[in-house]
């Protein structure tokens, strides 16, 4: 099954509800006669009403729906319009980090609960099937089991893990895997963090003293960074990637628990805002069920377009 | 949490303060800016709506714009309709007969079920009551697990029969213990579940079947977005729900989502989770949230974590002291230790009136730190030093500084600040006839606080 078909599956419902009222109104404005004006102000208000109930965001949901109103329509459908301008957001973002000598080095950190722990599962089993050799490091000390919880996805993955008794610092369980990694010779380290809130001044300098330590280890580590977003969350998904991007050096996005009927439109918004990049969706519990993102089928599977 | 609506509102209120009559134009004024923070907030496009027509309604009245003081008749028509928004209803769990009272936590993956079923053991403990815990998420790798180490933090007892893997057999075990030992509060743990994931919300109806649960308490993520009433409504129709936890509320999320649930799904908010100890469970005031929103300051909820932490008896002892005029640094560490075990400074300023408009001074706010760096210092000194620190020379200055890795500087600025305070507490306490104590408050002020500046 491709990218297309697995979020499909997961967006089904979500695209089921929204495309029923966003084929609404583009009935009402793609009538042959009116494909020559300018989408009317009604259609225009119903799309705003859409894309903020889809967690775009009041910033970007401005930007679509004013450069769909200024648009001389030459024939064009309003969904050709609208995908258009969604897409010109996503490809204004920055370029997924080149790839580098291993060890490559990715942190993946996030507020509490998006699914970190689950991600790096995923990860490391998606990379491993691609021959890459994979080393997990348990660096959240700090949530019960959660080291236990990750241990049992490097099972799953066949991957080693480094990992250190509950409280310790994490700081040190970072140093012990890039030396780990080198001496093994591992061509990717995935590092999982403690979930959280990007309003935590202490907790969030703790994830730079991990940097620092990562970087003096291995040079120009960690190489990627990904932010952890939970598909429900709301504007707040902003304020975390903005947080998370000046502390962490945030590189990309990961989109997960898409399979609910959240939209995860939140995406556009920092795509729009912050210029990050998302590079994975989550659509599902199982160890498959983690997608590189592709803005084009992101878009025509959330207005579900025919091939 | 609510921190950036409640500024919004705030800044349009200050302009509004500004005419001494409203128009119908500052009132449109107004109300979009309201709008806006609104929907920003991630509340439900359909209830911003609606929440703005009635405050236009109330606030077009001609007497609210003949009146003298419309601006503040504005706030408070907001301030009505957003407590109208959250209900009349009472945080906390209501009464029950039931034995054991069964409580069902349900929720979204991620939302911070395990941690508020840790939390809520706590707080039914500390009513004295006696929990039992169980996990029925047998799905999430270690799920069991960190309740079970959750539950040893909080001190209550946890069903775990090792090996058992199904869900229903391990409520219906749970319950048979807590009949046996005597515990008349369980608390069921489930697995995280999409509302959409059909064969888990067939096995919660047939946790729920079991368990027979007098509470069914949703938890919701304060930073959800617009799907909030979606799942909320969902688990609602499909499971039932008593009550909403609002975990996670202390971010900088606006919770607009808890302001949808509860009008549009129509379930009461029981407790909020602002934290990541044990004790960050609050049960939920809407009178005292609405006016944190508004910037009016949640002096209930601080003079209620006051009083978890002071100790009564110690609260006499010192007040006493404060009387003969005896406050020595020894008391004074011992203040700090109270405030600091109501929880991060943060937190405890954020509850104070007034402390809403001073968003600016997050750069220089009192950092915990120093608290900490004060709290060395003393414990560097002998008790003797600690009962009279006029005897504090140079040289024991030095020794101090050493000891407690500061400098003298450090040091000096302390014993300047205390001997400062004194004055004022004798001042204070000459000036009323009364003595200072016992209010914790009337430390914090006089205090760590301006140690900090």
């Amino acid at each position: 099954m491709g990218f297309f078909d697995r979020l499909k599956e997961g967006l089904s419902r979500t695209a089921q509800q929204i495309v029923g009222r966003f084929d609404e109104i583009v009935e009402r404005a793609d009538a042959p006669a009116d494909r020559t004006r300018a989408v009317d102000v009604e259609t225009l208000d119903a799309l705003e009403e859409l894309l903020i109930g889809a967690d775009v965001g009041v910033a970007a949901t401005d930007a679509i729906v004013d450069a769909v109103g200024t648009r001389q329509r030459k024939g064009e459908s309003l969904r050709a319009l609208v995908t258009e301008e969604i897409l010109r957001i996503f490809e204004s973002a920055a370029p997924v980090p080149p790839p580098v000598d291993p060890p490559r080095v990715v942190l993946v950190v996030g507020v509490n609960g998006t699914g970190k722990t689950t991600t790096v599962g995923k990860l490391a089993n998606q990379f491993t099937r691609e021959g890459r050799s994979v080393l997990v490091c348990a660096a959240d000390t700090f949530r019960a089991a959660a080291v236990d919880q990750l241990q049992v996805w490097a099972d799953r993955a066949g991957v080693d893990l480094v990992r250190a008794r509950e409280g310790a610092d994490p700081a040190a369980v970072v140093f012990d895997a890039m030396a780990a990694a080198k001496t093994r010779g591992r061509d990717l380290v995935l590092v999982d963090t403690a979930g959280r809130l990007h309003t935590r001044v202490n907790l969030m300098n703790e994830l730079d003293k991990i940097r620092r330590v990562a970087a003096r280890e291995v040079p120009g580590a960690p190489h990627e960074v990904l932010l952890v977003l939970d598909a429900t969350v709301g504007q707040n998904g902003v304020a975390q990637a903005r947080e998370f991007t000046s502390v962490a050096g945030v590189t990309g996005i990961v989109l997960t628990k898409l399979d609910g009927t959240a939209k995860g439109g939140v995406a556009v918004a920092i795509a729009h805002d912050l210029k990050l990049p998302i590079q994975y969706v989550g659509v599902g519990e199982g160890i498959d069920d983690l997608l590189p993102f592709s803005p084009r089928d992101y878009v025509d599977a959330l207005f579900q377009v025919k091939w | 949490m609510f921190d950036t609506l409640s500024n919004r509102l705030q800044d349009t209120f200050r302009s509004i303060r500004g005419e001494t009559r409203l128009t119908e134009t500052s009132v449109e004024t107004a109300l979009r800016e309201i709008r806006l923070a609104l929907v920003e907030a991630d509340v439900n496009v359909q209830v911003v709506k609606a929440f703005v027509d009635r405050v236009r309604d109330r606030a077009m009245d001609q007497a609210v714009l003949k009146s003298l003081t419309p601006s503040q008749q504005v706030v408070k028509i907001v301030r009505d309709e957003l407590l109208a928004l959250f209900g009349d209803a009472t945080g906390g769990l209501v009464e029950t007969t039931a034995r054991p009272r069964v409580i069902l936590m349900l929720g979204l993956q991620g939302s911070g079920k395990t941690t508020t079923t840790g939390k809520l053991a706590r707080w039914l403990k500390k009513q004295g009551r006696h929990p039992l815990v169980v996990s029925t998420d047998v799905r999430r790798p270690a799920a069991i697990q960190q309740l079970a180490v959750v539950a040893g933090q909080a001190g209550v007892r946890v069903h775990d029969p090792a090996g058992e893997m199904d869900p229903v057999a391990r409520t219906r075990g749970a319950l048979q213990e807590a009949k046996n030992v005597g515990a008349d509060v369980v608390i069921v743990d489930t697995a995280g579940r999409l509302h959409i994931d059909d064969e888990l919300m067939v096995e919660l109806l047939a946790i729920r079947d079991v368990a027979g649960p007098s509470d069914l308490l949703y938890v919701a993520d304060a930073m959800t977005g617009q799907d909030a009433i979606k799942s909320a409504g969902e688990f609602h129709r499909q499971i039932g729900v008593t009550g909403v936890v609002l975990s996670k509320i202390d971010g900088d999320a606006r919770g607009g989502a808890a302001l949808s649930v509860v009008s549009v799904v129509g379930v009461p908010i029981a407790f909020v989770g602002a934290g990541e100890r044990l004790e960050d469970l609050e049960a939920f005031h809407a009178d005292r949230f609405v006016s944190r929103m508004l910037g009016m300051g949640d002096v209930l909820s601080l003079i209620e974590k006051a009083e978890e932490a002071i100790d009564e008896g110690e609260a006499a002892r010192l007040e006493e002291k404060l009387r003969r005029n005896a406050f020595s640094l020894g008391d004074f560490r011992d203040q700090l230790r109270t405030i600091r075990k109501m929880g991060p400074l943060e937190h405890v300023l954020k509850l104070l009136p007034g402390m809403g408009q001073m968003k600016d001074l997050a750069a220089n706010k009192p950092d915990e730190k120093s608290l900490g760096r004060i709290e060395a210092i003393i414990n560097a000194m002998t008790p003797e030093e600690r009962e009279h620190a006029e005897i504090i020379d140079g040289s024991r200055r030095k020794r101090v500084a050493r000891g407690s890795g500061t400098s003298v500087e450090d040091v000096n600025r302390l014993l300047k600040q205390y001997a400062e305070m004194r004055k004022m507490l004798k001042m204070v306490g000459q000036m009323t006839g009364q003595p200072v104590g016992p209010g914790p408050k009337k430390k914090k002020r006089k205090g760590p606080f301006s140690l900090m500046r």
